[in-house]
């Protein structure tokens, strides 16, 4: 009897490879590599590894995604005299950084942010082309297109960051360098430059939504694996002909909360929260230095935060040693 | 060796025992590290000034065995009260040769102020350090750098009593004397050097930063606040005081979020030169609002002046008067100073102690009062 007791699957098949169901659109022709089984990878998902479908815009996608990857590599690596040890001990901490601000929308030099924006456009290309991908493969196989609107979403904010704000701030400094740590300097200080991002609707609302999708993720996750022993991780069935699993389920929530989800409407509720984290997100960061250029004055006029009001009474507090 | 009904048992009903066990050890140890946390307190326990009404997030928070240790170099303070002059007392500007700067002082006191900068500058060297290992008649040439450098120092410990006592008087009479800084070293620590462009291969933007080093504090940020900021006396501020505000990234004097960055780098080395955070100075909403900052954000806008001033116009200038060892590795640049110089991680610079209430010679400029 198999059982479900691990955050790991413990249910593997492996038997013979699963090459899709027909062939209709010649899909066959452009599938790479044999397919094989790995123990390991079935802990995780579904054992089978392969093969992968490609096509144009996979390879395009790989390709130019693989030299953005390259140029940033390349850029921090002569950053650091091309020594392999400092790469790796200041890996962290190094960047590809957008030109500087007196270079406005124009090409900068190579070493002050042109290797940057080659970088970019090669990740724009790379992006898009992996958008076009999941579009693609969502209509041959006569999929609903939720995957590739579910990504441009986030692809709106990677745009918002990195091509319509620096746009409408008239720089390409404005972007977001490649680094690890120096993007959290730039998200830092971006906060900070406009005032306190905290007040910015937009910013809360994301928030809202990022947060409810893993509350929402959380609570479907642990439903369905507690209904699972009724067959409830069969989720299409339950929706079409409700059973046991899904009564019990709704029951649940209901007696729990006063409402359910239905088995269909949770994906959608998931679906709706996680497109709207980066769309709602986008929004804030745009109007960000275009349209509002100090969040918590503007929230001070909206009544959106307090205004603090003296006497802040400062003489009475004790500043140690 | 257990008894056999306990082995038979066991071989009837074979258990898995390992998963119950990895629980039961993960959860009783999480137990068992609460309880002893509750039992005997936090290990690295700390605490906390509020700075600002409660509820705004304002407090300033300490390990407490770092509030129990206080700076070490207090105790090897050397200090003598001045001779109190009854008229007629030589003067040094008479008695000795070549005196420029403390030629008021009675030929005790001076000698009483000489024997203290030793004490605080060159313990080690003696009088040698600045006057060389000549006769004591020989003590007027200028031509060691030491001797050079020292006048001026003592010309900028005089003005920054004198012009700056703003700052260095806050808290109660403490000013400032060449132990503030020296603290018995030829050289003082935390002194400062321009050091960008700190990546290679890189211009503008991009070479100022992402690298570890003292001044960035081992964060990414830019390297270069302290040279543009207590040097070139750019502008710090970065907010725009109004809700919206036209202009764009590429005018000339948009406060960029670069701009923010390097203030964000420069409040950095603030807070670890003095053991503080943000809220020491500023309000936790409104970092750019004056008129809601603590009472310390005028205190160090005031510091950032007279830094500004030490260096521009007091340490930059004797540059071609070191020898080359005394220079900046990148540039040859003459030693800098900045916060830390003084306050050497701490809030007050030795405690708040009193540096200037044995030595009037160094609290002002001109002839010395004693009283």
């Amino acid at each position: 009897m198999p059982e479900y007791q691990n955050i790991f699957t413990q249910v593997q098949v492996q038997g013979a490879p699963e090459w899709g169901m027909d062939n209709e659109l010649n899909m066959m022709d452009e599938r790479a590599g044999r397919p094989r089984f790995s123990t390991l990878v079935g802990w995780l998902g579904n054992a089978q590894l392969g093969p992968i479908y490609l096509g144009v815009f996979g390879v395009v996608s790989l390709a130019t995604g693989l030299i953005w990857f390259n140029i940033v590599g390349l850029n921090m690596l002569a950053q650091v005299g091309w020594s392999i040890p400092e790469f790796i001990r200041q890996l962290f901490w190094l960047a590809l950084e957008p030109p500087s601000p007196e270079y406005g929308l124009t090409i900068p030099p190579l070493n002050d942010g042109g290797w940057f924006i080659i970088a970019s456009f090669f990740l724009l290309v790379s992006v898009m082309s992996w958008w076009v991908r999941s579009y693609e493969l969502a209509r041959m196989h006569k999929m609903g297109k939720h995957v590739a609107w579910a990504f441009l979403a986030a692809i709106w904010l990677f745009l918002v960051l990195g091509l319509f704000r620096p746009i409408l701030m008239g720089s390409w400094s404005e972007a977001v360098p490649y680094g690890i740590f120096p993007h959290l300097d730039w998200t830092t200080a971006f906060s900070i430059r406009y005032g306190n991002l905290y007040y910015n609707p937009f910013h809360c609302l994301s928030i809202v939504f990022l947060y409810g999708s893993v509350l929402l993720f959380a609570m479907h996750g642990a439903t369905i694996l507690a209904v699972s022993r009724f067959g409830g991780d069969r989720e299409l069935e339950q929706i079409v002909d409700r059973g046991t699993a899904s009564e019990r389920a709704a029951l649940f929530w209901r007696w729990t909360m006063g409402f359910n989800a239905t088995m269909e409407g949770i994906h959608r509720w998931a679906w709706w929260f996680a497109v709207l984290t980066p769309i709602t997100g986008g929004i804030g960061i745009l109007l960000t230095g275009t349209v509002v250029d100090n969040w918590f004055l503007w929230a001070v006029e909206h009544n959106f935060a307090p205004e603090y009001l003296e006497p802040y009474g400062y003489e009475s507090y004790v500043t140690g040693e | 060796m257990l008894p056999k009904w306990f082995n038979d048992w066991n071989s009837e009903n074979p258990t898995n025992i390992y998963g119950p066990a990895i629980l039961v050890g993960v959860v009783g140890g999480a137990v068992f590290a609460a309880a002893m946390l509750v039992a005997f307190g936090r290990p690295f326990a700390v605490e906390a000034a509020q700075t600002g009404p409660r509820g705004t997030g304002m407090s300033v928070t300490d390990f407490v065995s770092d509030n129990a240790t206080p700076d070490p170099t207090i105790d090897l303070y050397y200090t003598e009260p001045p001779y109190i002059p009854e008229g007629g007392e030589a003067l040094a500007g008479d008695v000795y040769e070549n005196v420029q700067v403390l030629g008021d002082l009675t030929e005790d006191n001076f000698n009483r102020l000489m024997n203290a900068i030793t004490q605080w500058v060159s313990p080690e060297q003696g009088c040698a350090y600045c006057h060389g290992d000549v006769d004591i008649a020989e003590y007027g040439a200028d031509d060691l750098y030491t001797k050079v450098v020292s006048r001026r120092m003592i010309q900028m410990t005089q003005n920054l009593n004198e012009n700056w006592s703003g700052h260095v008087n806050i808290s109660g009479e403490a000013g400032v004397n060449c132990y503030t800084c020296h603290r018995g070293e030829n050289v003082p620590s935390d002194i400062w050097f321009r050091i960008a462009p700190v990546t290679e291969a890189t211009a503008g933007w991009a070479s100022v930063q992402n690298r570890v080093t003292m001044q960035s504090g081992s964060t990414s940020l830019p390297s270069d606040a302290l040279e543009k900021y207590l040097l070139e006396s750019e502008l710090i501020a970065v907010h725009d005081l109004d809700p919206r505000v036209a202009g764009r990234a590429s005018d000339e004097g948009y406060r960029t979020w670069q701009d923010t960055e390097r203030t964000f780098s420069l409040m950095n080395y603030f807070d670890n030169s003095l053991g503080v955070n943000c809220v020491f100075c500023h309000n936790s909403r409104a970092f750019y609002d004056v008129a809601q900052a603590t009472p310390q954000w005028a205190t160090a806008q005031l510091a950032i002046g007279m830094v500004q001033e030490m260096n521009v116009d007091y340490l930059v200038p004797l540059r071609d008067v070191y020898p080359p060892e005394r220079l900046g590795p990148v540039y040859a640049d003459a030693p800098k100073a900045a916060c830390a110089t003084c306050h050497k991680g701490y809030q007050r610079p030795m405690g708040g102690f009193d540096a200037i209430g044995d030595w009037p010679e160094l609290a002002a400029t001109g002839a010395p009062v004693y009283e």
